[in-house]
């Protein structure tokens, strides 16, 4: 694999414009997939190589046409000549007819093979990508995944018509109309023909040309939309600060270098294409030049001279489209090799071999000795790498453990662990003495619920999105589990009710809106653990602490594990651990720790400073 | 022991079922049904952003007209060379002029023609492009300028992806129909052409090979709306395949979490199958074209040869004659093509044309006066004088507001979401313009001072700290570009910034990267911050939002904070108690009027909404309902 291509280096790969062994392989690769359809690419080969023979026929016709319309000139009306007029229509007919159809038939078979591979590829992808665990996503874009899955797979595509059957169509008619014209005449073909390499090389680099000016524009565009996106996505602070001038100078400079690329790109296609037609036309004028002169010296007939001429008007086109035909193997390449970067990953966290369902009991989830490290770069919002060493904890049914630190101690870390979303590097998490590791997935993450600091809301119902994780849920636990969540009354309240479109496009919630959904996403699941990774930031204290009770209310076959920064959020924990740089370096009860006098109970005294922190009862106190 | 209650295993519940209430992606994408009639007064519009290239126009034109007049010649002088140089010198051996030089002046008139074609090609297309690309570029500008003056209601109430794809995708359409319209002309001298030389040549012949083309024509008419049709389908179910690749994969944490890949991928199979189905339907309707006009061009062939042939044998037309018909047969559907096809580009164009001018006649709401006024210092105090004000006619968010924030005095406004505090603060800045009443800042109404006097005198810190892309340094003397290197550290010394700005790779000079992705939340509050520092108003405008940021954070913001309104008049939109109770007044607003005002002692002593919220010690005073 190459470097170049890692899917871990954030800037685009350079391009190149040379052929290397890998490109081949990815080429064959492609080949091997389409050949998968085997039906559908033996009807478009079959077809593209009758369309071109078809094709091929038309300029002896017309050629024949002249013949026989010229050899009787003056010879009067007669049904033999008649007779071969008729014939000559009839065939150019038939042939112009069966070109065209044939011709659809393999566009057609070509294009629905593309468009296979891309189903094909894309499934692919889909599954390949909700396989892949944490540690993949954590490391690379969203934005470059999804470019993968959209244009990648286009360019893919596209190369069994554009490249492949184009290919083969090109050779088809070279190769045979080559045959033909140097067959008749040796010099008028090879005049003939003469402009076939130089076009052909014109359109290959000028598109290779295309292709690198295309991306430089394309980078510029980027940095275009950045300018514009942001502008007006800050457009407050932009008149906040009267920067309009600003902005306006920084999009005319951007718009400034885009002009030139576009203006260059500009003169590189039209200056070729140019070249190319002049250079047919000369041909043409050459042809017509000797070819009249063997006319006239009578070695050669008007119709064959016409018929010359129809024939570099066929090959024209095709030879023009050269260098569409090299982009789209190039293009085809590139974009293969970086889906398949992706396809050929396995995922890092998977079910061991004959692993079984994770048995629950009384719900008891263990760390021993835990020690973890994020490898690989930890990007965006976690600029220190977080680490875990020696963490020792038990929380079971009926128990809460609750978690404080400062940022970037590991907090999180640990509810990543427990559903197995990294692997531990030492040490072991049990739930009810099974390893997570020897226990499937699914059950795993059935009995573990986790709610996350950022609610991830898909485009769609209120209903649908609580019940995500049980599409199968009955209404009634979906209102049941909104209104654990204290999240009812506020649907209730909306004019289409659980109906209501969230996300996307649909209707925005509040930080602490999303939370509560977020709950009542999981309340839905009836998970055996629950773990709220900071996940009441956002709701205000009597809320958090109604939502409590009702959980508590709900069931107490369940072990609950609270993170959150906010110490009134987890001072009522059976057991408070204090984390510091992935260390355990205090625990207790709140009055233990408090007594305690250490880091907890400073953070304490700093939060109700604040005025922030409800009283252990979990009523608010007024200080003043 | 119970074993897990394994919900959706697929195995048992798929295939009696599909999930009831289960969808990956969005739905249709509105923006995406787009075609309209051609509009006279869009086209005025369009025209004028045109004008500027007349000249240039001028030009393109006629290198468009010599070309097609080139393309008609050549088969007309395949005629000339076949009639007069090879026929002729042929069949007669005497004649005065040598068929040899018949031949020779013959392609001597094809290379001029052929030169013609090409200089005439050579100027028509980078012409045409080059206006086409200006023209975009200029449309982008007019809106994008535009954008900077409207009013912040607009702003807010529409996507910031709704005006992206108008200033990229609805100018593109608008580029292209330039572009085709002009070549579209071409093509219809190019059809017209054909047709004359044709009828010229022989009017027999011509009206008897013309007479296929009225049955593409029609073919095309039945053949269009059934294509776009299909295509827009391909088109649509194509984006809300990708729609839904692109939600898997942000909330990918969310399914692995909750389980639902299986379901996802079979919801996501169902999408793709449709895209298939609609993509394969798409290109047979694109290809069931194909055997049609070459069905059609063989049939005009065959009556050129027959009838043709038949005229040739008799004597009644030249050999060349026939020939040039041959050529000029397989040329002779192409603009036909194209002609239909700009029927397309030019209904996007003017459905594109209608959403730039929309934009482009959002109102400017608030504009400097002539005479308006840019004092260089300010005394710095604020003050509201019974404001009413409101984005809706009939639904006033503000009644009545007065209150004075005298220099250097902090100000807290305190009140449930929807009491109108973000309101007030945006008309401290002329954001809007009030319906009535005024407000001042520095003893002087917002609306004889200039915008750009308005933006040096107040900063602002809002509650999301937007950072654009580019270094750190770069962001903190956002408001003062001219600020030197010791100034931005200086500022971000003050905050508190500047530590974990130097332990970064890069220190200053590091790239954000998305808008500050790669800081914290409260790293990227104090670069805002600093931002206000470098910026060093007499008057600060906070949305002072940290909710989501924790108590270690805190701690350092609120010392920046303090920095930050050293000697400043300071109007804050408070949240955390901290901040509104060292605040010198504070101003409870409830339903866009003001209920309470006072220090937090005589607040309190009051005894109404405030002391209750406060006594209630909710986190944010927003998350309420009251």
């Amino acid at each position: 694999m190459h470097a170049s291509k890692s899917i871990l280096s954030s800037s685009a790969p350079p391009e190149r414009v040379g052929v290397d062994l890998s490109d081949l392989e990815t080429l064959r690769r492609i080949l091997r997939m389409a050949l998968l359809h085997k039906r559908g690419m033996a009807v478009a080969l079959a077809t593209v190589v009758v369309a071109a023979v078809f094709q091929l026929t038309i300029p002896r016709f017309l050629g024949s046409a002249v013949d026989s319309a010229q050899g009787l000139i003056g010879a009067g009306e007669n049904a033999v000549a008649r007779g071969a007029l008729w014939q000559t229509a009839a065939l150019l007919l038939a042939a112009s007819l069966l070109r065209g159809l044939f011709t659809m038939w393999h566009n057609y078979q070509g294009e629905a093979v593309g468009q296979r591979i891309a189903y094909d590829l894309r499934m692919a992808y889909y599954a390949k990508l909700q396989q892949l665990s944490f540690g993949f996503h954590d490391s690379v874009h969203t934005g470059e995944l999804i470019t993968r899955g959209m244009l990648d797979i286009e360019g893919v595509r596209t190369v069994v018509n554009a490249g492949f059957m184009r290919l083969v169509l090109i050779l088809v008619l070279l190769g045979a109309g080559a045959f033909l014209l140097l067959r008749q005449d040796a010099l008028l073909g090879l005049v003939a023909l003469s402009f076939v390499p130089f076009a052909g090389w014109r359109s290959v680099v000028a598109r290779l040309r295309l292709r690198a000016s295309w991306l430089a524009l394309q980078e510029k565009l980027g940095v275009l939309t950045r300018v514009m996106e942001e502008n007006l996505s800050g457009i407050r602070v932009v008149r906040a600060f009267a920067a309009q001038p600003f902005e306006l100078a920084k999009f005319e400079e951007v718009s400034r270098h885009t002009l030139a690329l576009a203006d260059r790109r500009i003169d590189i296609r039209v200056r070729n294409a140019v070249a190319m037609t002049y250079a047919f036309f000369i041909a043409m004028g050459l042809v017509l030049w000797i070819g009249g002169t063997k006319v006239l010296d009578g070695s050669m007939s008007v119709g064959t001279l016409t018929e010359y001429l129809a024939f570099m008007a066929i090959l024209q086109m095709p030879v023009r489209q050269l260098g569409m035909t090299v982009n789209a193997f190039a293009r085809a390449s590139m974009c293969g090799a970086r889906l398949f970067e992706v396809l050929d990953r396995e995922p890092a966290i998977a079910d061991r071999p004959g692993a079984a369902d994770l048995e629950i009991g009384d719900a008891v989830v263990r760390f021993e000795n835990v020690s973890f490290s994020y490898s690989g770069a930890p990007p965006g919002d976690r600029p220190a790498p977080v680490t875990l060493h020696d963490v020792d904890f038990e929380v079971r049914a009926g128990r809460t453990l609750g978690i404080v630190g400062p940022p970037g101690s590991g907090k999180s870390t640990i509810a990543h662990l427990i559903p197995r979303y990294y692997d531990v590097d030492s040490g072991r998490v049990t739930i009810d003495g099974q390893d997570v590791r020897d226990v499937t997935l699914r059950s795993l993450r059935r009995a573990v619920s986790v709610v996350q600091q950022d609610t991830f809301l898909f485009t769609a119902s209120i209903e649908n999105n609580v019940a995500y994780g049980d599409p199968w849920a009955e209404p009634a636990g979906i209102t049941h589990s909104s209104e654990v969540a204290r999240l009812h009354d506020y649907i209730a309240g909306l004019p289409a009710g659980y109906g209501t479109l969230v996300g996307e496009r649909g209707v925005s919630l509040s930080g602490g809106q999303r939370q509560r959904l977020s709950i009542a996403r999981s309340v839905l699941l009836g998970a055996h653990v629950l773990v709220f990774d900071d996940s009441t930031a956002a709701v205000d204290a009597a809320t958090e602490r109604a939502i409590r009770e009702a959980l508590r209310a709900e069931t107490t076959d369940r072990a609950t594990i609270i993170i959150a920064h906010r110490l009134g959020s987890l001072m009522h924990a059976d057991e408070i651990i204090f984390l510091e740089a992935g260390r355990i370096v205090e625990r207790g009860s709140h009055d233990a720790l408090l007594a305690l006098g250490g880091r907890y109970a400073d953070l304490f005294a700093l939060q109700s400073l604040d005025g922030e922190t409800p009283t252990a009862d979990g009523t608010p106190e007024h200080r003043s | 022991m119970s074993a897990v209650r394994v919900i959706d295993d697929p195995s048992v519940r798929r295939g009696a079922t599909r999930p009831p209430r289960a969808v990956v992606g969005s739905q249709v994408d509105t923006e995406e049904t787009i075609f309209a009639s051609l509009d006279g007064r869009i086209l005025r519009r369009f025209w004028l952003f045109v004008a500027p290239y007349r000249r240039r126009l001028v030009w393109a034109l006629a290198a468009v007209l010599a070309f097609t007049a080139s393309q008609i010649a050549i088969p007309l002088v395949l005629r000339l060379v076949v009639d007069n140089a090879l026929v002729a010198g042929a069949a007669i051996d005497d004649v005065s002029i040598p068929a040899e030089r018949l031949l020779l002046v013959g392609i001597a008139a094809f290379f001029a023609v052929a030169s013609l074609n090409f200089v005439a090609n050579l100027v028509q297309e980078t012409l045409v492009s080059r206006i086409a690309e200006r023209l975009l570029i200029d449309m982008r500008r007019a809106m994008f300028a535009h954008l900077q003056r409207v009013s912040l209601a607009f702003m807010d109430k529409t996507e910031t992806g709704r005006l992206m794809s108008r200033l990229q995708g609805d100018v593109h359409a608008l580029q292209e129909f330039l572009e085709t319209s002009v070549f579209a002309i071409g093509d219809f001298v190019l059809l017209v052409g054909i047709a004359v030389v044709l009828l010229v040549l022989d009017w027999r012949l011509g009206l008897l090979t013309l007479s296929v083309m009225p049955i593409l024509v029609a073919v095309r008419i039945v053949w269009l709306p059934r294509a776009r049709k299909a295509f827009l389908r391909a088109r649509v179910t194509s984006s809300t395949l990708n729609g839904a690749l692109a939600e898997g994969i942000h909330g990918v944490r969310t399914v692995q979490g909750m389980g639902r890949e299986d379901v996802n991928l079979a919801l996501f199979e169902e999408k793709a199958a449709d895209n298939l189905d609609a993509q394969l339907q798409g290109t047979w309707l694109a290809q069931i074209m194909v055997p049609i006009v070459d069905g059609l061009t063989g049939a005009a062939m065959g009556i050129v040869v027959v009838a043709g042939g038949t005229a040739v044998l008799g004597g009644r037309i030249e050999l060349g004659v026939m020939v040039a018909f041959l050529f000029y047969v397989q040329r002779f559907f192409d603009p036909i093509r194209s002609l239909t096809m700009q029927y397309s580009v030019m209904q996007r164009a003017m459905a594109s044309g209608q959403r730039i001018f929309e934009v482009l006649d959002v109102p400017i709401s608030v504009q400097d006066r002539a005479d308006a006024l840019d004092p260089a210092e300010i005394d710095g105090s604020v003050a509201f004088e019974d404001v009413t004000f409101g984005y809706l006619a009939g639904q006033p968010v503000l009644q009545n507001v007065s209150f004075r924030a005298e220099p250097g005095q902090t100000v807290a406004l305190v009140g449930p979401t929807g009491s109108g505090k973000s309101s007030t603060m945006a008309l401290a800045h002329r954001f809007y313009d009030v319906w009535d009443g005024r407000v001042l800042v520095g003893g002087l109404d917002v609306r004889d001072l200039t915008q750009a006097s308005l933006g040096r005198h107040i900063a602002m810190v809002l509650q999301d700290p937007f950072l654009f892309t580019g270094t750190i340094a770069e962001n903190i003397r956002y408001a003062r570009t001219d600020a030197s290197d010791a100034q931005v550290i200086d500022a971000a010394r003050a905050v508190g910034a500047d530590a974990f700005i130097r332990a970064l790779p890069d220190g200053y000079a590091t790239l954000l990267e998305q808008q500050g992705g790669n800081l914290s939340q409260g790293q990227r509050q104090l670069i805002s911050f600093a931002r206000a520092l470098v910026a060093d108003a007499r008057i600060l405008i906070l949305d002072e939002a940290t909710a989501s940021i924790d108590s270690y954070t805190e701690r350092s913001i609120q010392r920046a904070l303090a920095r930050l309104l050293e000697g400043r008049t300071a109007l804050v939109i408070a949240h955390r108690l901290a901040t509104i109770r060292h605040a010198d007044r504070i101003v409870v607003l409830q339903q866009g009027r003001i209920i309470e005002d006072g220090s937090h002692a005589q607040l309190m002593r009051r005894g109404g909404l405030y002391a209750r919220l406060y006594r209630m010690n909710y986190a944010s005073f927003d998350d309420i309902d009251v």
